[in-house]
């Protein structure tokens, strides 16, 4: 060897021992669904079967929701302090198998293990630990007194933080008092079945957490199900318009989490080679499969090339490839179908004139792959500028002075996230006050946290998940 | 006292002599260097020491960095009988292994040179002296002069300078950037490089403005630290000066090299550095030209590691040298 | 059947031989010490005393501390202070629980010295140790929600950003409370260790065991060195110089009796923080927030809004 190219360092995957087949989580015990439907699950990276998943009907939603119902009345009528002792065991239990779940979730997901073990499963056990500490102090959160939970909540997830995503919705409605009926993304249910066990493990009482695992319709029948009083959604601003139309006029509590196109703004008196890195992370973290993805680079012209030279510097040394290595930085699109999405959007972004840039870079023959690329002269009308891509691709835009970044910024009907970057403080909260979004990153980005809420403005979704705020959606406050 | 208008250095900074026509200007282009966001700065730091190199690319890298270290004895103790031994190391650093590269340099006090010199003749390892009353650099300019010439007289083909950190700190940055040029002078064919003393810095920003000083009066290399205060050679900081010196080189068309010094103890810590080096000033500052490692008891892990790369077993102090 | 019944006689044969190795065997007995800077020396003086149940039946010796014996201990919080205070507040909920875990795992030990230290009946005794485990609990999910109840952004009449938040005041005196010697303890400590203050515990005068034991759990628990001294001895000789001390910022005179009115005046030499003791406090109530807040500082940062 005469260069430094560093072998290969995969993850061992002998921690993970995934059974052949998995049933739904009711009632505290494992079961095939009715009709004995299943599916199954692959690894995107190598497109391998990993298991096959029971595949929940309405009979199977049916009887999740009694097994919540049922469990409901004990379980909110705990002291919060018992509540609390329980999430706090399963904060432990997550936190003792963190090494094992983030293989698994690297496997059935296809992102990068350092992602897994370094983001996604520390801010797990840390959201139940949150939680957990506010089970017996709901009266200082200044929801009332003595703030009630709503009963039984219904709860979907998307597949690009499988885990991650069950904590921000299991942890705050089991604190609140609630009982959940969560049915994981159908790309990606192992880590949420493995949950279970762990509840089994932990010993919640059989009930308060169910798991179905299916498809679009299975979440259909979960949210539009007659029993449950609160759902809670994550994903698609399509797929929320329609969910918020099922429970009109119910007395269903909804909170919605939905898509982004967040603009990341680059001022020519920013901290560059941390601004270049929080681009990278902004676009390019899990693939770009993030709802607050940075999607939009609008940087100042005065300072664009040398952002524009360093940037494509920088995406050039990140690794693409096998998720469990662990000098992986970009790992595999989750589905066939969104690699087809992201296919779709940048072909037509090239078509409206868009210039396309990707670095040299090796993608894996079997699995679902897209190439880190960037696009320069894009326009507020071109597709990529407007639409959510959901996958590695940044769309550069300029801008000249903050009204117009600001102006830019907010053309959007999303508004989940925005970053800024200059060292001027008194700027940045400037725009912070003009930007139209839940959450404002500065000189940073992508930063979670349990104790900070996260959630959107306008067709980015209601609610807020994390924090004291993220209490609200779970009480009849 | 009028200082003497610095000569521009065309040759240390092509394009970038205007820059230190005045202590105004000076201050003006340091100033307008992009600001270092520490919190970032760090984060970056921390992602690049997840990497795990394994294997091949293990005993690559273990190689490069024997072949990067200065070897160093700094100590009020020293004699020739301690530096004879410390160039016999670094020549043959492990004898149960004659394939074991030599390392880069040998780096000692001034008086020791003659020493080193005569020790290290034929093995072409290089001798280094730090000079100008290292570590604290509170001398008068003649003093620190003498100390370099006498130094380079003496055979050190490197010299290792400290920057007045207090003058640094105190905004006069032209008298910095004069004392370094003088030294430079002073240096005549030796590689200078110079010593920042980033600990004594205390800020990113400081540790980016000095890196550039340094390079812009003609520095060879831009050098983290003395290893003799409490913040020494940094991922961050070291990352940092990597970002100084590749942009540097984007400017002028001149490459520096970077020497992180102090607190690298481990294999595992000098690994690290390589992946920084590789994934920020990219593989052409890959070599003992363009970086080294000033170190001591660094070797004995990195031999330890190689014999357990090449044995399969793990080894023990007591299986390398003690020099 | 007959294997079953072998078996069962051979247990019971084991238990016999058990019983009769107990009689012959001699216990060995603890030396009590202090907890000082993660340490657990005798006192510098070299005194001890005798500390006995509610019947006056001998327990063991404690340590007398000296007043040299409180300034190590403050010497030792204030070390201690940076690094926990700057800790996140998430990693000291972790801590703070560990140690619920610890206790969790020595209730026996502690059931039995609680009911001597306090004459209690076994499951008088046992209701303290539990409700102590929990207390740590409680204030182990609180270290990082003080802030959200306690702080603010305000709303000021301009272009400005303004936010309010809690610090931690640093070094806190503990008197802890004579008649609660583990319950009534672990009520006022984890509080100020939850906030990210250090402290400097005086345990109960006549019942300091518990206190001492506890001592022996923290050290096990990722709780740092010096983040928790615990000193046994008189109120009224350890009392004054601690409250006269230039690097104490806070006493919580809860325990003090007789002398808390002194040292209250002696801590307005250098304006220290003082809780004053409350008449009879109920340790088994909810504890509420009023032993979180009091040893926080709040700082309101301004910043300007303007492009």
């Amino acid at each position: 060897m005469s260069t430094f190219e560093y072998a290969p360092a995969p993850e061992s995957r002998a921690v993970v021992d995934i059974a052949p087949s998995h049933g739904l989580f009711i009632g505290g015990e494992f079961r095939p669904a009715a009709d004995g439907k299943v599916f199954k699950t692959v690894s995107p990276a190598s497109e391998e079967v990993l298991s096959e998943v029971a595949w929940a009907g309405e009979a199977d939603v049916d009887a999740a929701v009694a097994a919540a119902r049922a469990a409901f009345p004990a379980w909110s009528a705990l002291p919060g302090a018992e509540r609390g002792k329980y999430l706090f065991r399963i904060a432990r239990l997550l936190q003792e198998h963190s090494r094992e779940l983030a293989v698994l979730e690297t496997l059935d997901n296809g992102k990068p293990i350092r992602e897994s073990r370094d983001v996604d499963l520390p801010l797990v056990a840390a959201h139940f630990f949150y939680y957990a500490g506010w089970a017996d102090k709901l009266r200082y959160a200044g929801f009332g007194d003595a703030p009630r939970p709503l009963g039984v909540a219904a709860q979907v997830i998307p597949w690009n933080f499988p885990l991650l995503m069950l904590a921000w919705k299991i942890a705050p409605a089991l604190a609140t008092g609630n009982t959940v009926v969560l049915k994981p993304a159908e790309t990606t249910p192992l880590t949420a079945l493995r949950f279970a066990e762990i509840c089994v493990q932990a010993g919640l009482p059989a009930g308060v957490v169910n798991i179905v695992t299916g498809d679009g319709a299975t979440g259909a029948a979960l949210v539009g199900h007659e029993g449950v009083d609160k759902v809670a959604f994550t994903g698609s601003t399509e797929v929320g318009r329609a969910i918020a139309r099922t429970v009109a006029g119910t007395r269903k509590k909804l909170t919605l989490e939905l898509g982004g196109k967040a603009a990341n703004i680059v001022f020519d008196d920013a901290p560059l080679d941390q601004a270049v890195e929080g681009v990278v992370n902004g676009i390019f973290f899990n693939q770009g499969h993030v709802c607050c993805a940075g999607s939009r680079l609008l940087v100042q012209e005065s300072v664009a090339d040398e952002l524009l030279d360093a940037l494509k510097r920088r995406m050039a040394t990140l690794r693409v490839g096998d998720p469990l290595d662990k000098n992986t930085d970009v790992g595999a699109i989750n589905s066939a179908a969104q690699l087809a999405r992201i296919e779709e959007l940048t072909a037509a972004g090239e078509a409206e004139g868009a210039e396309r840039w990707s670095p040299p870079c090796e993608l894996p023959s079997t699995g679902y792959w897209f190439a880190p690329t960037l696009f320069t002269g894009v326009t507020q009308a071109h597709r990529v500028a407007r639409e959510e891509i959901f996958g590695p691709v940044l769309s550069v835009l300029t801008f000249r002075t903050p009204d117009e970044a600001v102006a830019k910024a907010n053309n959007t009907p999303y508004g989940l996230s925005a970053g800024i970057w200059t060292e001027k403080g008194s700027r940045i909260l400037w725009m912070a006050n003009r930007l139209r979004a839940g959450v404002i990153w500065s000189n940073t980005f992508n930063k979670f946290d349990p104790t900070s809420p996260f959630g959107g403005y306008r067709e980015s979704g209601y609610g807020r998940e994390g924090g004291r705020h993220g209490l609200e959606a779970y009480l009849d406050a | 006292m009028l200082s003497r208008p610095p000569s521009p250095s065309p040759a240390a900074a092509p394009g970038l002599a205007d820059v230190t026509a005045s202590d105004a200007a000076l201050r003006r282009f340091l100033h307008g260097l992009p600001g270092v966001d520490a919190v970032g700065l760090d984060a970056r730091a921390a992602t690049l020491r997840t990497r795990s190199i394994k294997t091949t690319s293990k005993a690559f890298a273990i190689d490069l960095a024997i072949r990067m270290i200065d070897l160093t004895t700094l100590e009020g103790a020293d004699t020739p009988g301690k530096v004879r031994s410390l160039c016999a190391k670094g020549a043959a650093p492990d004898p149960t292994d004659r394939d074991t590269p030599a390392v880069a340099a040998i780096c000692v006090y001034p008086d020791l040179v003659t020493t080193a010199v005569q020790a290290l003749r034929g093995t072409g390892i290089k001798v280094a002296s730090v000079a100008t009353a290292f570590p604290a650099g509170r001398a008068a300019r003649d003093v620190k002069l003498a100390d370099t010439r006498q130094a380079v007289a003496d055979g050190a083909d490197e010299i290792d300078m400290v920057i007045d950190r207090g003058a640094f700190l105190s905004g006069r940055y032209l008298a910095v950037f004069e004392e370094i040029a003088a030294v430079r002078e002073a240096c005549g064919g030796a590689h200078l490089k110079v010593i920042l003393e980033n600990g004594e810095l205390a800020t990113y920003d400081a540790i980016r403005r000095a890196s550039w000083l340094a390079m812009l009066a003609g520095a060879d290399f831009i050098k983290t630290s003395t290893g003799k205060v409490g913040v020494n050679a940094t991922p961050p900081n070291t990352l940092l000066m990597l970002e100084a010196v590749r942009d540097f080189r984007a400017a002028t068309g001149r490459q520096v090299g970077v020497k992180a010094a102090g607190g690298i103890r481990t294999t595992k810590d000098a690994l690290a550095y390589l992946v920084l080096v590789n994934e920020t000033a990219g593989p052409d500052w890959l070599s003992p030209d363009w970086f080294r490692l000033g170190a001591s008891s660094l070797l004995n892990d990195l031999l330890m590691q190689r014999q357990k790369l090449r044995t399969g077993s793990y080894s023990g102090p007591d299986y390398v040298t003690v020099d | 059947m007959p294997e079953r019944s072998g078996k069962q006689s051979e247990k019971q044969s084991g238990k016999q031989s058990e019983k009769q190795s107990e009689q012959r065997r001699l216990a060995v007995l603890k030396t009590y010490k202090l907890y000082v800077g993660g340490a657990f020396p005798r006192s510098e003086s070299g005194r001890v005393y005798e500390v006995t149940d509610a019947s006056g039946r001998w327990l063991a010796n404690a340590p007398l501390a000296s007043r040299k014996d409180a300034r190590n201990a403050v010497v030792a919080a204030r070390k201690a202070f940076p690094r926990w205070s700057g800790a996140t507040a998430y990693n000291r909920g972790q801590v703070l629980y560990r140690v619920a875990e610890m206790l969790e795992g020595r209730r026996e030990q502690f059931r039995a010295e609680v009911a001597d230290a306090e004459g209690l009946s076994a499951p008088k005794a046992r209701a303290a140790v539990d409700a102590a485990i929990d207390r740590w609990v409680w204030y182990a999910g609180w270290t990082d929600k003080v802030a959200q109840v306690a702080g603010a952004a305000n709303p000021v009449a301009g272009p400005y950003f303004n936010l309010s938040t809690p610090e931690p005041t640093g070094v806190v005196v503990v008197f802890a409370p004579q008649e609660s010697s583990l319950l009534g303890l672990v009520s006022v400590l984890a509080p100020v260790l939850a906030t990210g203050c250090t402290a400097v515990v005086v345990a109960a005068e006549r019942a300091p065991l518990p206190a001492l034991s506890l001592a022996e759990v923290l050290a096990t628990s990722d709780v740092p060195g010096g983040v928790v001294n615990v000193l046994s001895g008189r109120v009224a000789e350890l009392g004054p110089p601690l409250a006269a001390h230039g690097d104490v910022d806070a006493l919580d005179l809860t325990g003090a009796g007789p002398e808390a009115t002194a040292l209250e005046a002696e801590a307005a030499g250098t304006l220290k923080r003082v809780r004053r003791p409350r008449p009879d406090e109920d340790w088994t109530a909810d504890p509420g927030t009023g032993r979180l807040l009091w040893p926080l500082e709040t700082k309101t940062v301004w910043h300007p809004m303007g492009v």
